[in-house]
């Protein structure tokens, strides 16, 4: 095994699914079974990238493998130097298990929706948007410079935009889909600024060559100001993408798309990218930035979350929960907590993929019926879905034996670690409020739509265990969300391979005085190696104190949580209509989403489209009248010039013309052909020239 | 009265503007090139006339002599002109002739 054949596989991994996509766009509308060709190709990508982790993780578990090759390049005739872009791959254990997780979940996504989509007039078309998704996906997870990342990024943001819109005929879909585009567009701005501090002060894109530059002490604009600076700005891409406050209201709106697209891109993979983008640039966060991205998770975290407890979509509902867990995972990178994250970005997307591929089986049994309102008693027709959906919920509950309940706790712990480091004592505090409301809006949707008496009893009677290309991809997922696949001991992530072996610990390398206290570089005198900040003893110690507190506290709430929803929904001990009435300006807030999308629209929106109309009328009346006028000055300039050349003009070449006639008509005469004439003329002539020479 | 120079001088030029009114005016091309005859002559008489009054020994006569032999060169000539240009237009009338005016 060599370098060189991990590099070739991951090119293989990385343009198959394009060659899926072009061939099923291509061949779409003449042949109709062509979606088979899509769905193997995604599964030969799986197997590949199944190998591939293997095989990194059997023969190169701490190396890390990179290749570049130069795109194009600038020669500088005035310094002698070359200015070179390079494209490139970079495969590190995180890129291989990122790539495991997305070929997975869209081989999965991808044979679910043969059944579900069944009868979609654009079919293959459709199959062409996942393969074109899964080809971008693939590209940011293995690019090794920034560069590359942007642009497979925006090519995420557009197959995005493709698959929300997929029943562009309803208007919503067409909608959401704009929104979705148009909202990380505005992330994207700052993410590329980002990039441009960079390449000015760098003059490459390439992560590495940055890192290295940053701990040899070269800093964006020589300040460490700047350096922040450009961390929130790159983060700013993951805002947009991962949908963190306050750019988090394209996700909800995205759900107008396919509920598979909505597992495959809205939940499990798509808005992970923003969480691995911050994963990737982890190295250059400096203290502030590390706080910021900490605020904006945590926000992220809470307040969708209590806006899920009042949703009645059953899409909606795990949308936020989404919101939610995205923040999660960006608070746990701004606290430090960066191998966490990365195992909640897994762990999370096999469990929300569960989650979301239940919710399209209930939708797809109750024949596009989405409201939880009209749902109710569904666990003896779908046993299966109930079942995965129950577990899966757990998992994201944070409840023991399964993998939400390692990876969250994981979070708390090191908030909880932060915060005694540091001070900050909001972080364990929101997330711990968190873990309650996830646990209680998740039991709620479960009892609202398995449990209890049928509420539609028409729907209810047609309602049918899905197909098995549906329940497969539930039941593997959901095993998946048990403890075994992560480390054998079910309390203790930390022991676990993925943790202990596979993560890579971060390298910190911003300057020492812009760091927090627990990240400064501490060595271990006796071989002299530089530690990552995660094996300092104090940083070890905080997450020792903090562990059990964290994980008690976070069982509480999780339990507590599930607990009241049955109390609420299941056992109806109290009236949810009335807790609702009673607090009915709260309800309402929570219901109308913060008002977030009426705040948008009456500021952005409404600012936007003012400053249209009024570029529009500027374009109209002084843009079109400078246009129209420059028109009707020439117009009239050449009728002036017309004339000119048609009298003045012509008139002189005329006149030459007549005059030369007339002298000709007047020396004719004299041409008669006569010599005798011409003889006296001679003559005549002669005698004058003697007059006049004499 | 003794004959002198002035009085060859008037039949000379008496002659020459004989011989220039025959050209210009007579339409006969044979008549045109006794007009022409008589300018010849008109010349001959100024050379016998110059060289008889003048200082230059017998070159005026000899320069007459020339004349003479010219003018029946060019007769010669001109009269085989006239004969083909009757032969191709069936006329000697130089007013007829006037295809050089195209």
């Amino acid at each position: 095994m060599y370098e060189s054949t991990l590099i070739n596989l991951s090119l293989f991994i990385l343009l198959l699914p394009l060659l899926g996509f072009v061939v099923t766009l291509l061949l779409g509308k003449k042949v109709k079974s062509v979606f088979i060709f899509e769905n193997l190709i995604i599964i030969l990508t799986f197997f590949s990238s199944v190998y591939l982790l293997y095989s990194k993780l059997a023969n190169f578990r701490t190396t890390k493998i990179s290749s570049e090759l130069e795109w194009f390049g600038f020669n500088n005739f005035i310094t002698g130097t070359k200015l070179s872009i390079n494209l490139g791959f970079m495969i590190d254990n995180i890129t291989a298990i990122m790539l495991f997780v997305v070929a997975l979940i869209s081989m999965l996504v991808h044979l679910y929706s043969i059944e579900y989509m069944k009868g979609d007039e654009r079919y293959n078309r459709y199959f062409a948007y996942l393969g074109i998704f899964t080809f971008s996906m693939n590209g940011i997870v293995l690019t090794n410079n920034i560069l590359m990342m942007y642009i497979f990024w925006e090519l995420v943001g557009l197959s995005s935009y493709l698959l929300i819109g997929f029943w562009f005929e309803k208007k919503t879909a067409a909608d959401a889909g704009k929104k979705a585009f148009i909202v990380n567009r505005i992330g994207d701005i700052g993410m590329f600024a980002g990039i441009l501090i960079l390449f000015l002060t760098y003059q490459t894109f390439s992560f590495d060559k940055i890192f290295s530059s940053i701990s040899s002490g070269v800093l964006p604009f020589n300040s460490d100001f700047w350096l922040t600076v450009t961390g929130i700005l790159l983060f700013c891409g993951a805002i947009g993408k991962s949908a963190q406050f306050p750019l988090h209201v394209w996700l909800p709106d995205a759900m107008e798309g396919p509920t598979p697209v909505s597992a495959l891109i809205h939940a499990a993979t798509m808005v992970a990218a923003g969480v691995y983008l911050v994963v990737r640039i982890f190295g250059l966060l400096t203290a502030d930035a590390m706080l910021f991205i900490g605020v904006i998770g945590m926000i992220s975290a809470f307040i969708p979350a209590t806006i899920a407890l009042t949703q009645n979509d059953i899409k909606k509902v795990l949308a936020y929960s989404t919101v939610s867990q995205l923040g999660y995972m960006i608070m746990a990178l701004g606290v430090g907590a960066y191998q966490f994250a990365f195992f909640h970005l897994v762990t999370h997307a096999f469990f929300k993929a569960a989650l979301f591929l239940g919710s399209g089986s209930v939708i797809h049994a109750m024949h596009h019926e989405q409201d939880i309102r009209k749902m109710g008693g569904l666990r003896n027709k779908m046993p299966l879905t109930y079942w995965t959906f129950v577990i899966s919920s757990l998992a994201i509950s944070g409840i023991p034996l399964t993998s939400g309940f390692l990876s969250k706790d994981g979070i708390i712990a090191s908030s909880m670690a932060f915060a005694n480091l540091t001070g900050h004592y909001l972080f364990p505090i929101f997330s711990l409020v968190v873990a309650l409301l996830t646990a209680f809006y998740m039991f709620r949707l479960i009892i609202l739509t398995f449990h209890g008496e049928p509420r539609d009893i028409h729907k209810f009677e047609h309602a049918h265990e899905s197909p098995f290309l549906m329940v497969m991809p539930l039941v593997l997922l959901a095993g998946l969300s048990i403890f075994i696949w992560y480390t054998p001991n079910p309390l203790n992530s930390e022991q676990g391979w993925i943790l202990s072996k596979w993560i890579e610990k971060p390298t910190v390398f911003t300057p020492e005085r812009s760091r927090f206290d627990f990240m400064k570089s501490s060595s271990d005198e006796e071989n002299n190696i530089k530690q990552s900040y995660l094996d300092a003893e104090v940083y070890k110690e905080a997450m020792h104190s903090a562990h059990y507190p964290a994980m008690i506290l976070s069982e509480l709430m999780a339990i507590l949580g599930i607990l009241f929803a049955f109390i609420v929904y299941q056992w109806k001990k109290i009236n949810a209509d009335s807790i609702a009435d009673k607090i009915k300006p709260l309800y309402n807030f929570s219901l109308n989403k913060w008002y977030f999308d009426e705040i948008y629209n009456k500021t952005f929106v409404a600012f936007t489209i003012g400053l249209s109309k009024v570029l529009a009328w500027f374009d109209a009346k002084i843009i079109d009248g400078m246009v129209n006028g420059s028109a009707f000055l020439t117009k009239h300039f050449s009728f002036f010039i017309g004339n000119f050349d048609k009298y003045v003009i012509d008139g002189i070449v005329n006149f030459t013309a007549y005059f030369n006639g007339f002298i000709g008509l007047l020396v004719r005469r004299i041409q008669t052909g006569k010599v005798q004439s011409y003889l006296a003329l001679v003559i005549f002539s002669l005698v004058i020239l003697l007059f006049i020479f004499k | 009265m003794t004959v002198g120079l002035t009085h060859f001088l008037v039949v000379s030029t008496l002659l020459f503007s004989m011989g220039l009114y025959a050209i210009i005016t007579r339409k006969n091309a044979i008549l045109v090139l006794m007009g022409i005859e008589l300018i010849l002559n008109s010349a001959n008489i100024n050379f016998v006339a110059f060289s008889r009054f003048g200082n230059f020994g017998y070159s005026g006569h000899l320069v007459a002599l020339f004349v003479i032999v010219l003018a029946a060169a060019e007769a010669a000539i001109a009269l085989a002109i006239v004969l083909n240009i009757y032969k191709n237009m069936s006329t000697v009338n130089v007013d007829e002739i006037d295809n050089l005016r195209d």
